[in-house]
């Protein structure tokens, strides 16, 4: 019986894992042991002071909050905080969102939850945008000049283009498409493009279709000067700590207590059994 | 008037003189109810329901002293509370993760009346209320997710809400009238936070309460299935019978100990439980000009949306199929002439209204139909329940193998509701919609079919 029993749910499963699978952009893993790095948080704080706070704001991050990351109110107004902010005030933007809409044709969203809003069940929050903000190439035929490999057509130009340098692009999709066939009619094919940017943005184009394979999207870049885009990297692997902080800074507190309210429990769990079986000793 | 003769001393015996009720209550309930004494662990999902439940009226209330219902602050305040309001973050974990352990209690604790036939008689009533708390525990739930005001509050309940423009003829105004507004807005937010945090719990109370007293009435049952009331002592009391308190309140606690320690682990190490419990949208403010690419209701409701979703125009033909085979069997089963017309009547009309294209029903209406059948077709099972034996001890072993198939169907249906759909996936939806309720439609047959073992007349206990 339970043979059978175990056969009927391998089915289902089976059923259930055929009827999954689509193809995605791959992303590249954030080193995830920055995290808790307080020399990375503070490095990629004052990447988000210097580079996003311009446009995005964070509405919900109270400047003083910055504490919790090994800054004093004396660092915080004198190395972070530009104008004529409070420490107690939170990280407004200067720019009015009426003309930043008009000028990228949407307003840069607020940052204070974005890991947590670009979480998935298949990602991490954290991975996208990582390789988003690591995945800018030229593009001339778009509207800033910049497109994305995450994100195409993204709104957003690439914020770290002076110390990145000139880079190339080589972006591969294999795709299954109508390919025109004999007597006007077409067919099924697997599909190869690979699209060159070089530099300046230009593009070549070479198609050709594949005889196997699979569907699938690969992206490679060409800096001109690799130590200067390790640098990004890292810097851009500090600042995505600082949005995994910002996102939710009672994450490390909330693990902490956690591991004295999991220690507690296992003690109730023992007295509870004890106290359970002296009370029903008496049952037969 | 005099005073009450009370067996209690000092205060309690102060207060039974004038208010013997209240420890005629304790007595009923706790100190004299009897209850078997060969529970076994699926009891204590009921008493984690009940737990459950104070947890989210006592974080619901703190969090309701900070979150304002105002389209334009309510996603600001719950993040808010996130930030700023001491222990805030616990707060609102304790919420969002107890409304998923409320749903996984409470369907681990329906199973457990199916795998021991708990809904039979004596306890159809006790069934009953409880299928309406289910469905009030829905409620509570959908007008809740709407709180937070993200991306998926806005457009889960936007899509929910739609659902009502299928109903012929009053579906557009009903639906208007329950949004308030043209898309869901202000008027709806205020409306669901008023259901939300008044309406639905005080009703969910009440039936809570209505539930324990119909149980309390006709008395638990055990994995046995075994009727201890009518083996009794010399004095009136169910020999295999042991008073709730103190036996099962220590159980309980000592139980409680695990419950809490899943909760805490998740609430303290997997809030968002992997974008399951709190999905990455909702961290997104509601926006009415951009609709997420893919919109799914939480985990809890995903097996239901699934069968909406699998109720597509190719499936109308499977589903007269199946309606005709009801019919017929319905029909040959009954003995009287009025109800096999009747019979023959219903399954002529549904059919019609499945198939011939110039009246059939929408197929989303269908859908909506169905999705309301899976969530209310519970309550039937006391009547749908044919088998001579309550407990699934003493039921032929495939009967397990059909509830192992049933559960595979509903975590399968769950687990593509949570996914945007692919036409295979339509279709495994499909096949796993049909078994979801075959399963209830046919067990007045297969649940009398197979060699029964005999029942004994006590419980079977192994002392501690």
């Amino acid at each position: 019986m339970n043979g059978l029993h175990f056969r009927l749910a391998a089915a289902v499963l089976t059923m259930a894992s055929l009827a999954a699978g689509a193809q995605e952009v791959p992303l590249d893993k954030w080193p995830t042991e920055r995290a808790a790095d307080l020399a990375a948080l503070q490095s990629g704080a004052r990447t988000f002071v210097n580079y996003c706070l311009n446009c995005h704001g964070a509405n919900l991050m109270r400047w003083n909050r910055l504490r919790d990351i090994g800054l004093d109110e004396r660092q915080i107004k004198a190395d972070l905080i530009f104008g004529s902010q409070r420490v107690t005030d939170t990280m407004t933007v200067a720019m009015n969102p009426h003309d930043a809409k008009a000028w990228f044709g949407k307003t840069p969203p607020d940052l204070s939850v974005i890991v947590r809003a670009r979480n998935t069940v298949e990602y991490a929050g954290t991975d996208y945008i990582y390789t988003l903000l690591r995945g800018f190439y030229r593009d001339q035929a778009s509207l800033t000049g910049w497109n994305n490999v995450v994100y195409p057509n993204i709104a957003m130009p690439n914020i770290f283009w002076e110390r990145l340098g000139p880079r190339e692009a080589t972006l591969t999709r294999s795709e299954v498409l109508d390919v025109p066939a004999a007597e006007g009619k077409s067919r099924q094919a697997l599909v190869q493009t690979v699209s060159h940017f070089a530099a300046d943005g230009s593009v070549s184009t070479e198609r050709k279709e594949l005889q196997q394979g699979e569907a699938k999207f690969e992206y490679r870049f060409k800096p001109a000067d690799p130590k200067a885009a390790a640098a990004v990297d890292a810097d851009v692997a500090d600042l995505v700590a600082f949005l995994n902080w910002m996102s939710e800074p009672a994450a490390q507190d909330r693990r902490r207590i956690g591991v004295w309210a999991i220690g507690f429990l296992v003690m109730f769990i023992g007295v509870g059994r004890w106290l359970n079986a002296v009370y029903w000793r008496d049952v037969h | 008037m005099g005073l009450h003769a009370t067996q209690y001393k000092g205060l309690l015996g102060w207060i039974d003189a004038r208010m013997p009720s209240l420890m005629t209550a304790f007595r009923t309930h706790m100190s004299e109810y009897y209850a078997p004494k060969n529970f076994n662990v699926w009891y204590f999902f009921g008493s984690f329901a009940l737990m459950v439940l104070v947890i989210q009226l006592v974080s619901g209330i703190l969090l309701a002293m900070h979150y304002k219902p105002d389209s334009n602050m309510a996603f600001w305040s719950v993040e808010f509370i996130m930030r700023e309001v001491s222990g805030g973050w616990f707060i609102r974990y304790m919420h969002s993760t107890g409304a998923s352990f409320f749903f996984i209690v409470v369907y681990l604790h329906m199973f457990r009346g199916l795998l021991y036939g708990s809904y039979r008689k004596p306890r159809e009533l006790v069934w009953i209320v409880g299928t309406l708390i289910f469905l009030a525990l829905m409620a509570e739930s959908f007008f809740g997710y709407l709180l937070p005001w993200g991306q998926m509050s806005f457009w889960g309940a936007q899509v929910i809400i739609n659902l009502f423009d299928s109903i012929p003829l009053i579906g557009k105004d009903l639906s208007l009238w329950i949004r308030g507004d043209y898309v869901v807005g202000d008027a709806t937010l205020n409306r669901f936070y008023s259901f939300h945090i008044v309406l639905v719990p005080l009703a969910l109370i009440g039936l809570v309460v209505a539930h324990i007293f119909a149980l309390h009435d006709v008395g638990s049952n055990n994995p046995d299935g075994v009727e201890i009331k009518d083996q009794l002592d010399a004095r009136g009391r169910p020999l295999d019978g042991i008073p709730f308190h103190p036996y099962y309140t220590v159980h309980d606690l000592y139980g409680l100990g695990f419950f809490f320690l899943a909760y805490c682990a998740v609430l303290f190490f997997a809030p968002e439980m992997g974008g399951v419990f709190l999905e990455g949208n909702n961290f997104i403010p509601a926006d009415a000009f951009q609709t997420p690419l893919h919109i799914a209701p939480l985990w809890y409701f995903t097996p239901y949306y699934s069968i909406l979703r699998a109720t597509t125009s190719d499936f109308m033909i499977w589903l007269a199929v199946g309606t005709a085979c009801m019919g017929a069997l319905i029909y040959l089963r009954l003995r009287g002439t009025r109800g096999r017309i009747g019979v023959a009547l219903a399954t002529f009309v549904l059919f019609v209204l499945l198939t011939v294209p110039q009246v059939r029903l929408d197929p989303k209406l269908w859908g909506v139909i169905l999705m309301a059948l899976s969530v209310t077709i519970f309550g039937a099972l006391p009547w749908l329940d044919q088998s001579p034996v309550k407990s699934i001890r003493y039921r032929p072993g495939w009967h397990r193998v059909v509830i192992g198939v049933f559960v595979a169907a509903f975590a399968v249906l769950g687990y593509l509701g949570i996914n945007p759909p692919t036409p295979g996936r339509t279709l495994v939806a499909q096949v796993c919609t049909a078994c979801y309720f075959g399963f209830f439609f046919l067990m007045p047959w297969w649940s009398r079919m197979g060699t029964f073992k005999p029942v004994p007349s006590r419980v079977t206990f192994a002392a501690h």
